[in-house]
């Protein structure tokens, strides 16, 4: 009895904000948007039946899944490499631990207006730098075919060093007797990394990946700053379609039936990391 | 060989560090320059707080830098209470439903307040509270995260502790509040330091639901802002970019090791 009074108010704020609009994406997928003179009307499967002659969504979906494939290896193994430098013996070791870690406390609409001004086209710092290789005048934000990749390296700045901490915690666990006997044996550091360390930090690399995977869906802010998800959709993905469809069409039926494909997207890794991952990752 | 190998170790690891801290540096170079050195990287370039001064009498950043720590207060003091309630449930209460209930709780960990927009609005607006600090905060008040990692430190709590204290007579939530809250201090710390950061930057969720000076926070301001006008010129964006995220950067370079501590704690479960 106590038990269930203690968890009243946090399961009352659960159900109505993540239960509720869980369940509530559903049935509103399954309606019309009220427009003026035409008040909402069950549609069934109209909006998904729209949603699969979309093109867009089709090309933000593709673009969410490329992003996703660049922005989580490179971050993990940026971070992993960081940790191992932060972690052993390097001249200037506090600087650099403070270099990689400082763009994760900043927030990622700050972050992208800085680097809204480093892409700037003519003055920007990248164009000055590649000025000075007599390279030709770019707009990096605004062309098709590299606006996305700059947004990846957006999001791996930002994340990196987040990562790092844990591979650093997760390095500082591993017992110097390892190392040790390994030198003695006569291993090198890359062979000892690939089969002592690596396998080691399974675990911490297993948590870092959820955490990829889950941000590379729901962190957009830098995109409604840098690029508004074009030039021709090339940088939209799922969310800010979401809210593009949202908030800027007011078609919330529509809105709802995506919304649908992100939560399933969510639920389908939540269910493959439950049901496959963990059984083949040792913990300690 | 290995002598070379550690040196060109040494510098990938500097290049790396130095690519890393330059948008940075070129910003702070940007916001304390004026706007004619923003890209002349002369040594002699007159240091300035003028561009910190324009942005500030250019839009009400005091009336967001207010609302913005008025959010994060309320949405901390509220998670503290609510998690702590539901985590000492979860951990030293048996009830039925207990496993059910805490799957449902996890629920959180995946489908995050942040993609539920659409049906979040709607329920906003249903409750008449659009354009609010509440309207902005309540969805996160009740944390999965906080929940699940109190109840992980709160399990480690010996239960000889809390037979004692319930031998001399104290109540439940006497217990949780002289035996549990105090065990778990850093783990508050390291919990109330990843949730200010958290939502002192959080951006989309608010940019939707408000929509006037009174309600935004700083994150929301500052894209107002700087999207604004055209008349804006960099030096004085990169100043106001600055100034929203110094309470937190300064912070942040003042407790370094308290912060990448908990970010640490916070995560590791």
């Amino acid at each position: 009895m106590h038990g269930w009074l203690l968890l009243l108010p946090a399961a009352v704020l659960l159900v109505t904000f993540t239960h509720y609009p869980t369940v509530a994406t559903l049935y509103h997928s399954f309606f019309s948007t009220s427009k003026p003179g035409r008040p909402t009307a069950w549609i069934g499967l109209d909006n998904y039946r729209n949603m699969v002659e979309d093109p867009v969504f089709w090309q933000v979906l593709a673009n969410n899944l490329w992003y996703a494939l660049a922005t989580i290896p490179l971050s993990i193994a940026l971070a992993i490499l960081m940790a191992v430098w932060v972690n052993g013996k390097i001249p200037g070791r506090g600087l650099l631990r403070l270099s990689f870690f400082t763009p994760t406390v900043l927030p990622m609409i700050a972050v992208a207006n800085i680097w809204l001004f480093f892409y700037t086209p003519g003055y920007g710092l990248l164009e000055q730098v590649t000025g000075l290789f007599g390279l030709p005048s770019h707009n990096w934000l605004g062309s098709r075919n590299t606006a996305l990749g700059c947004l990846v390296i957006v999001t791996v700045w930002k994340e990196a060093g987040f990562f790092m901490i844990f591979y650093l915690a997760a390095l500082q666990s591993i017992s110097p007797h390892l190392t040790e006997a390994a030198s003695l044996m006569g291993a090198g550091r890359w062979y000892f990394f690939r089969r002592v360390t690596f396998p080691l930090l399974m675990p911490t690399t297993l948590f870092v990946l959820v955490n990829a995977v889950i941000n590379s869906f729901r962190l957009v802010d830098h995109i409604v700053v840098m690029t508004k998800g074009g030039p021709d959709n090339t940088t939209a993905l799922l969310l800010y379609y979401i809210y593009d469809v949202g908030f800027k069409f007011w078609d919330s039926g529509y809105a709802a039936a995506l919304t649908l494909v992100l939560l399933v997207i969510l639920a389908a890794f939540a269910m493959g990391q439950f049901l496959f991952l963990d059984r083949r990752v040792h913990y300690q | 060989m290995t002598r070379t190998f550690t040196a060109l170790e040494t510098a990938g690891a500097w290049v790396l560090g130095f690519l890393w801290a330059l948008p940075l540096a070129y910003a702070v170079w940007t916001a304390f320059h004026p706007s004619e050195f923003s890209t002349h990287f002369v040594p002699t370039a007159p240091l300035s707080l003028e561009n910190f001064v324009k942005a500030w009498a250019a839009a009400p950043f005091a009336r967001y830098f207010v609302n913005t720590i008025v959010l994060v207060t309320m949405i901390l003091a509220a998670q503290l209470v609510l998690c702590t309630m539901a985590a000492y449930a979860f951990a030293r209460f048996t009830f039925r439903g207990r496993e059910i209930a805490f799957l449902l709780v996890l629920v959180q960990l995946m489908i995050m307040p942040d993609v539920l927009i659409v049906e979040n609005y709607r329920t906003m607006s249903r409750l008449g509270i659009l354009d609010s600090l509440l309207a902005i905060g309540l969805p996160y008040m009740a944390s999965a995260f906080g929940i699940f990692l109190l109840r992980q430190t709160f399990k480690t709590v010996p239960k000889e502790l809390d037979e004692a204290a319930r031998v001399e007579g104290a109540g439940p939530l006497e217990i949780l509040w002289k035996v549990y809250v105090p065990l778990a201090r850093p783990v508050y710390i390291a919990y109330a330091l990843v949730s200010v950061s958290y939502h002192w930057n959080n951006f989309l969720w608010p940019l939707i639901v408000t929509n006037s000076v009174n309600s935004r926070p700083l994150t929301v301001g500052l894209q107002v802002f700087s999207s604004g006008d055209q008349g804006v010129d960099w030096s004085i964006i990169t100043a106001a970019t600055l100034m929203t995220s110094g309470p937190l950067l300064i912070a942040f370079l003042l407790f370094q090791r308290q912060f990448v501590q908990s970010f640490m704690r916070a995560g590791i479960r």
